[in-house]
Order: C-alpha cells, then structure tokens, then sequence
C-alpha cells in the first residue's frame, strides 16, 4: 500500500464575498520535500495555507494532510501539522525559552520533555544567545527562526510556512533560509508560499505558480525556467534613432517609451547572448549607451504563464 | 470539558499570570484607576448628592465602585483577546490540537485573578476612607463573589467582542460606550432621582443588580425604598450574570471556530 503523501488537495474552492480566493486549486506534496506556492499578492496563498491548516472552511474540494479528511478529522490533521502563519505568532512578552515550552505542553509533551526540546531546537537554529530574553527584543530574522522552532516543537509531518521572508532584510532573510533547509533535513516536509521567484528557487524540489486562486504551472525550477524563456538581453539607446539602428542590428522590438530593445538568450546561455549582442552592435558601429543582462521578472513570468494558461493545449504542457 | 483542556487552559492562565510579573504597571495602572475614581466621585461630588431612603454617600458608593470596576473589565479582556488575534498567536493555538474553548478558559482564569486582586485593593481603600462593612462575613463574602460573578460574564461579553470586532477603532468604541453603560445605573446616583424612563432603564441594567445586593449584603445604604431591584436584588444578581453568560459563551466560542481571515 503506498503511503499517503503528506498534503493531497483536489479542487478546493473558497470565495469571499465575490472574490474567487481559491478557484478550483489542485495540489499534491511529497513527503520529504520542500514545495513551493509560488504567486503575486492576492493569488491566494494564504486562503490555501488557512485552509491547509484548519483555519479557514473550504466552500467545495476534499483535502487529505497526512492521510487524514480535513473535514471529518480536524484533530488529527492538527496533531499533524505546523504552522508558521504570515504574522509572527509569539508570546513578545515571553522569553524565547518560555515562548517554545508553552507550545510544547500545549502539545501535551512533559515539562522535562519540553524543556529539552526546547533547548535543542534553540541550538539548532541560532537562538541559544537570546533564549532568555524577551521575545520584542528579537530581530525579524531570529523572531521567524522561533516561529519555525514553535511550529517544529513537536515534529510535525508536513511545516507551513506562509512567506516566511517576506519583510526581512537580506541578512535575516539568509538565516531564515538556512533554517529551512535545516527543517526538511530532519524529516519534516515542508510547504512554504513566496512571492520571490529566486526564493523558491534556492529552497524548493517542486514549484506550484498560483495565480487567481487556481495552479498555472507546476515543475521543478528548471522545468519552469525552461518553460519562461531564459535570460535576456536588454539594450539601452541614448536617442531614438540609435534605438532604431540597435533594434535593426539585433533582431528585437524596440520600446521608444524607455529607449530599450530586449533580445531572447538561446539555448547557448545568457553570456553567450551578451557577447554576440555587442558584437554585432560593434561591427555595425552602433554605439548604445549599455547592455545588461536580465532574468525575466516575476511580472513577467506572470504575464507569460497566464497568457498561456488561457490556452488549454499548452497549459497540459507547462504542467 | 476534559482534563486534558483544563490544562490547556492553565498552561496559557499561566502565560497571562507571567505578562502581569513582567509588566505589572498594566494592572498597577487599573488598580490607580479605580481608586482615582472612587476618591473623585466619593470627595468630589459625594457632598451633592443625595442617597433616598437615608445613608451617606461615600457607603452607598463604594459597592458602585466595585461593580464598576467589573464592568470596565471588559475592556482589558477585549484589548487582550484582540491583540492575540492580531499578532496570529490565536491562529497558531487554532491550529494545534487543542479544545476551542481551552482559549478563553485560560484567559478567563487569568482575568479572573487579576479581578479578585484589583477588588481587595479596592476593598482595602475603601476602608481606610471610612467604608464599613455592617453584614456578616458570610454576606461579605457573597457579596464579593457576586462581584467576581458580574467579572466573568463581562469577561466573556469581552472574549466575544474581542474576537468579533477587530477594526482599529473597536476597542476605543467599547472603551467609549460603558461609561454611558456605566452611569446609567445605580452605581452613581440612585434611579430614584433620575426622571421616570432613565430610572427605569437604570433599574434594568444588568450592572445594577450587583450593586444593589452588594450594598444590601455589606449592610451600605441601598438608595431605594422599594420596587424590583430592593426585593430580589441578591436573585437578580444571580441571573443577569448567568442569562449574559448563556448568551455570550457559546457567541465567543461560535466566533473562536470562525475566524477565517
Ligand atoms: N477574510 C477575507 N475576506 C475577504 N476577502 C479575502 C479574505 N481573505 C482573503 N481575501 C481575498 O482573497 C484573495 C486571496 O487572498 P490571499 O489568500 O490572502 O492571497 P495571498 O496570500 O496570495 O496574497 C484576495 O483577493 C483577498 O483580497
Ligand atoms: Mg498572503
């Protein structure tokens, strides 16, 4: 008998007022991975973690988390599962010890068992130092690594994690990553939401793009990459007429608005591209005032696979 | 109700209890409150009004101070329950398994405690400013405990709004409206006084029935010389508190299960 993966959700439906939150969202994690529910504000990631995690009611859809009924189990899916929500979910008055004993016996563990936990998972993600200090001295990157510490107390099946970098500076950002990849090195699978294409990138096996409340595309990140096109070429003129020159020279549609015409790295990479770019200008003696190198933006990864999901025939394929 | 939420909820009265050593001025500050009241209503303006059916002012106050006292516990259960919502700790306790109402259970504990302490500061002032007790201790104590019984129907009228209303100016409206609550009761004046509709109204507040009995069990002038209230004012006492509670508990616990953000 295959075991059942640790989220498995088919055609969830959840409105508000006229505002399709959740428009018939499909999702299947496997055990032992990190997935990623990669969208813009408003795609509704928080509606499906809230629903994923008991908060919310589903209008319509069925949701298994580690092989339990959402709606019959609610208790078991809860013994199950973590939960670090989008705003910070501390004691600030408590210490950052007491903050992670509290959850604990909550979680019926014994006091000695709490405390000890408590004080590996403190070590284990950085947070010995300021243990016991209170919580609203904490910075947001060491506020998060607790959050995650809490919602990991009890070592739940499957951890949520609603954009969990969101608001952070880079450094408390690259802490916090570390402290997810040190979360599914113990065994726990992970769910976390982003808005940041690099994010899910660097952290995530498996990409799941939401967009109005239903999937537009889901793979690996070079499955995806593959599927938007790579790096381009973006070349800026300093007049109109070297615009017109440059866009003649290398192939591409100029935009007049902000003097740059944009190229398609091929398969051969972005640097190759580059270099063939600046050829071609110099050899026909165009002068431009420079070239840069530019992964798509997230808008325009957007754009791209909702553009795409409006026709059937392709949306099978980027899936 | 198992065993298993009763420790739920003592584990997070124990969370509450830690805030107060931490940050004692917050309750400190509540307990300075009511005393300037009292000192203010009872020196101010004690000397203008005038108690029917006999008595002086300051007796007949004091159970209204206390009474008020539990009534504007509302506000602290509201701010508290709101905060916790705001900050997404109340959406980690939903989604642990952990009974619904082990919540409010813990911060009904906890308010309860902090009540009882700000009630014998209360007490005690009311003393030393010349407050005596002319009942027997068993009717001091019933008193008392009708007081705290008052507090815990509050508390849950203050656990629902709490999670009921959670736009940035709730709690300031909720903080706004019990002082007209407040006044049109017996605590201040007696409804006696008031022109007929106010007085009516005044005699029907919930609030007023404490008050009532707890100056009949302390022995303090009553204000009154007849009608409902003087009769059954230990039985009223008893039932406001219970219907509040029949009507706001399951309100509160309705509003825990759907807070879908
Ligand atoms: N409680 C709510 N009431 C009304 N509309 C909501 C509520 N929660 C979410 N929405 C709406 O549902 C959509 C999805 O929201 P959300 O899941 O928060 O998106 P995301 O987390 O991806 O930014 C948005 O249009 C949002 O305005
Ligand atoms: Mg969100």
């Amino acid at each position: 008998m295959p075991a059942s993966p640790p989220l498995l959700a088919r055609d969830v439906h959840k409105r508000y007022g006229a505002t399709r939150a959740l428009d018939g969202l499909d999702l299947e994690v496997s055990p032992g991975t990190v997935h990623a529910l990669l969208g813009p504000n408003g795609a509704g990631k928080s509606t499906a973690v809230n629903v994923f995690t008991t908060l919310t009611r589903p209008d319509s859809g069925e949701v298994r988390v580690a092989g339990h009924d959402l709606r019959r189990s609610p208790r078991k899916v809860r013994a199950a599962i973590g939960l670090v929500g989008q705003t910070s979910a501390l004691d600030e008055v408590l210490h950052g010890r007491e903050n992670l004993v509290m959850f604990g016996r909550l979680h019926d563990l014994s006091k000695p068992t709490a405390r000890a936990r408590a004080g590996d998972l403190l070590d284990a993600y950085g947070l010995a130092d300021a243990a016991d200090r209170k919580v609203s001295t904490y910075s947001g990157g060491m506020r998060r690594r607790l959050d995650i510490a809490a919602a990991l107390m009890t070592r739940p099946h499957l951890l949520f994690l609603d954009e969990p970098t969101t608001g952070l500076d880079p450094r408390g950002r690259n802490e916090v990553w570390k402290a997810i990849r040190r979360v599914v090195g113990e065994g726990t699978t992970v769910l976390l939401t982003t808005q940041y294409l690099d994010e899910a990138d660097q952290l995530a096996d498996r990409i799941t793009v939401l967009g109005a409340g239903r999937v537009i595309a889901e793979g690996t990140s070079a499955e995806l990459k593959d599927a938007l096109g790579g790096d381009r070429v973006i070349v800026t003129a300093r007049t109109p007429d070297e615009l017109a020159r440059a866009a003649e020279v290398l192939g591409g549609t100029p935009d007049p608005e902000t003097l740059q015409v944009a190229v398609e790295a091929g398969p051969s990479g972005g640097a190759a591209a580059m270099v063939a770019a600046i050829r071609a200008l110099d050899a026909a003696s165009v002068d431009v005032g420079g070239a840069v190198l530019r992964r798509p933006t997230l808008d325009e990864v957007f754009l791209h696979l909702t553009a795409e999901s409006d026709e059937p025939q392709t949306r099978g394929a980027a899936r | 109700m198992t065993v298993q939420t009763l420790r739920h909820g003592w584990i997070l009265t124990l969370r509450d209890l830690k805030h107060w050593q931490r940050e004692p001025w917050t309750p400190i500050v509540g307990i300075a409150f009511s005393v300037m009241l009292l000192l203010m209503f009872g020196y101010l303006f004690g000397g203008a009004i005038e108690v029917p059916g006999g008595g002086d002012y300051l007796p007949y106050l004091l159970p209204g101070m206390f009474t008020l006292t539990m009534l504007f516990g509302i506000e602290s259960t509201m701010g508290a329950i709101a905060d916790d919502t705001k900050r997404g700790i109340t959406d980690r306790f939903r989604s642990m398994p952990i009974a619904g109402v082990a919540v409010p259970l813990g911060r009904a504990a906890a308010d309860l405690a902090n009540s009882a302490v700000q009630l014998a500061v209360l007490m005690a002032g009311g003393l030393v400013v010349g407050w005596q007790v002319d009942g027997s201790v068993g009717a001091a104590l019933l008193a008392a405990g009708l007081l705290l019984w008052l507090r815990l129907a509050m508390l849950w009228v203050g656990i629902y709004l709490g999670l009921a209303l959670r736009g940035e100016g709730a709690l300031m409206s909720v903080q706004i409206l019990v002082w007209p609550f407040g006044f049109l009761s017996n605590i201040f004046v007696a409804p006696e006084t008031m022109p007929g509709w106010l007085g009516f109204l005044a005699g029907w507040n919930p609030v007023s029935a404490t008050a009532a009995a707890c100056r009949e069990l302390f022995g303090n002038p009553t204000g009154t010389t007849g009608g409902v209230l003087a009769d059954h004012a230990v039985a009223l006492a008893l039932a406001w508190p219970a219907l509040l509670l029949a009507v706001f508990v399951p309100l509160a616990a309705r509003a825990y299960r759907n807070l879908a953000r």
